[in-house]
């Protein structure tokens, strides 16, 4: 498509009532010499006493240009687009025009019509049509019986589940979720090292399921996924475990419908469920990660399949996991941590904040093994009516943290080969020894759930946890 | 809406160079051979056996280590192994 005309160019349709209204006003204007070149959407002859008349029935030039409602008036300059004014404002078009006494004996002002480029299906086809250039990633040209989601299937793009099938319209429209320009490098992602854009991102989104506006939050976890502090290769490759757990602070959690109540860590949520997964399928996808490939998991677990979940900061007695990592409140971060299954606590009488961290502990010890110090994180996920005792008793984040420290001390003598006539263990030497449960910044605490239920969760983590293996990593969600 | 006839790939778009494999050695006399520990318990056992049965062999042993199981041997290293050795064995471990 050629450039732009310089003058004033003006997008109308013979449909709209307004645009009938001031058909004169567009002649008198071409008449008194204004450079003026008109689109007209539906019908050629439309305004007449037009001589620079441009047929945009295939709506190109509107869609280019974002026209959103006609009548509008562009003003454009060496190609450029300088300023444009929508529906019929006679002083307005007076100004925009320098043309004074416009369209005597019309009503001063009118709104316009929506234009033919945004009504609904049509969007769609003309982004696809004009924009589908912009993207880069190779394009499949399915045989006339082949069934897309099958096909999606027997490519292996799926992780078990039935995929949406990635079509040039879905992945135009997922990429409206974000300013990010599409071939934008976002990380390179293990195993097999590619360089992965926002494109590629926002196909292996549309895969999972999610909506343009869960994007920037996909983004952001992809971006933390591939920093080395997380140490993503290792954690696929693993026998264990664990996988990327996603938890979202911040504004967005809300704006996304995300959930952090009831069933906070289970299904039926498509922003905590497609997010997740579309992670999953990118490490899969583009990194090349299989199940029996490079993910050597003994066991695995269903959190692969996806596990995302917002903080419940409302409710919470205390500050969120992104304040505590050093974001200011009010931005919306993604942390990712590498994790197991959920564990389930349950206590159901503890009225003080003393009896239920003993629980919390007692539970805390098992993570991975209850002979095990040092080696393994874990997140705490206390639930409402868990952590209204500590509200109560005007416990801070920090001071139940400590209170656990000092309970999660392991005694050398416990956690020997063979102590408690069991084999696993650590050797003779620690026997004098005693030893944290979790390194120092190994314990995270979070709030998430329903308000009924006197029952809190541990995500234990992978036993290569810190600088050796995988750190925690929170990445600010950006449009 | 009529059924999608147009797929974009969602996966890394890769093309593996096919490389040939380094040619075999002969024999083990007077090569340098070395053993990459990659820092899981006990890999050490199974490496001070090997050492022995290549030093009885006549070969010379390297020993290296990866600074963790969980992370891809650094370039440096996997460089220092390539010019130093005429091969080298990688032991898993646990």
């Amino acid at each position: 498509m050629r450039g732009l005309p310089d003058g004033i160019l003006a997008f109308v349709k013979r449909d709209c009532p307004t645009c009938t209204l001031v058909a004169p006003v567009l002649a008198e204007l071409a008449a008194r010499g204004v450079p003026l070149t008109v689109y007209t959407q539906d019908d050629p002859d439309f305004p007449p006493g037009v001589s620079a008349r441009v047929d945009d029935r295939a709506l190109e030039r509107s869609w280019r240009l974002g026209i959103e409602a006609v009548p509008t008036l562009v003003r454009v300059e060496s190609g450029k687009e300088l300023e444009r004014i929508v529906g019929w404002v006679r002083e307005e078009w007076e100004a925009f025009t320098g043309q004074p006494g416009l369209g005597r004996g019309l009503p001063a002002y009118r709104p316009g019509c929506g234009s033919r480029s945004v009504e609904p299906g049509v969007a769609e086809q003309l982004a696809v049509r004009f924009g589908a250039a912009r993207l880069r990633a190779r394009r499949i040209e399915l045989a006339e019986q082949e069934d897309a989601w099958e096909s999606a299937w027997e490519r292996g793009w799926s992780d078990g589940l039935p995929v949406v099938p990635p079509t040039p319209g879905r992945v135009l429209a997922m990429l409206e979720g974000t300013r990010r320009a599409p071939d934008e490098v976002v990380g390179v992602i293990p195993p097999d090292l590619v360089e992965c854009s926002v494109e590629k991102v926002a196909i292996n989104a549309v895969l999972a399921g999610c909506k343009p506006e869960y994007l920037p939050v996909v983004l952001a976890a992809v971006e933390a996924a591939c920093r080395d502090a997380f140490c993503m290769h290792g954690l696929l490759a693993t026998t264990w475990f664990s996988g990327p757990m996603i938890v979202v602070n911040g504004p967005v959690r809300r704006a996304i419908g995300m959930n952090a109540g009831v069933n906070a860590l289970g299904q039926g949520n498509r922003a905590n469920a497609t997010i997740g997964r579309a992670l999953q399928l990118v490490i899969r996808n583009v990194g090349g990660g299989k199940p029996g490939g490079v993910d050597r998991a003994t066991l695995g677990q269903p959190g692969k399949y996806t596990f995302c979940f917002a903080e419940d900061e409302e409710g919470s007695p205390w500050e969120p996991l992104s304040v505590e990592r050093g974001f200011a409140p009010g931005v919306s971060t993604v942390t990712l941590f590498a994790a197991g299954g959920v564990q389930g606590i349950l206590d159901q009488l503890s009225r003080t904040p003393e009896s239920l961290a003993a629980s919390f502990a007692a539970c805390l010890r098992t993570v991975t093994h209850p002979k095990f110090p040092v080696a393994t994180d874990a997140f705490l996920v206390v639930s409402p009516e868990h952590a209204r005792v500590f509200r109560e008793a005007g416990w801070s984040k920090a001071r139940l943290r400590q209170e656990l420290a000092g309970r999660l001390l392991l005694d050398g003598k416990e956690i020997v080969r063979g102590a408690g006539g069991i084999a696993e263990g650590f050797p003779e030497s620690f026997a004098g020894a005693q030893l944290p449960k979790f390194r120092a910044g190994g314990l995270q605490i979070v709030h998430a759930g329903g308000r009924a239920g006197l029952f809190s969760a541990i995500i234990p983590g992978w036993p290569a946890s810190g600088p050796l293996g995988s750190d925690p990593v929170s990445v600010e969600v950006r449009a | 809406m009529s059924e999608p006839r147009i797929l974009l790939d969602p996966t890394g778009e890769r093309r593996p160079a096919r490389r040939a494999r380094a040619p075999r050695l002969p024999d083990l006399k007077g090569r340098t051979i070395g053993l990459l520990d990659i820092s899981k318990a006990r890999g050490d056992v199974f490496l001070d056996r090997l050492e022995q049965r290549l030093g009885e062999a006549g070969a010379k042993v390297e020993r290296f280590r990866k600074p963790t199981f969980t992370r891809v041997a650094p370039v440096d290293l996997r460089q220092e192994i390539a010019t130093r050795c005429d091969a080298v064995i990688e032991a898993l471990a646990d």
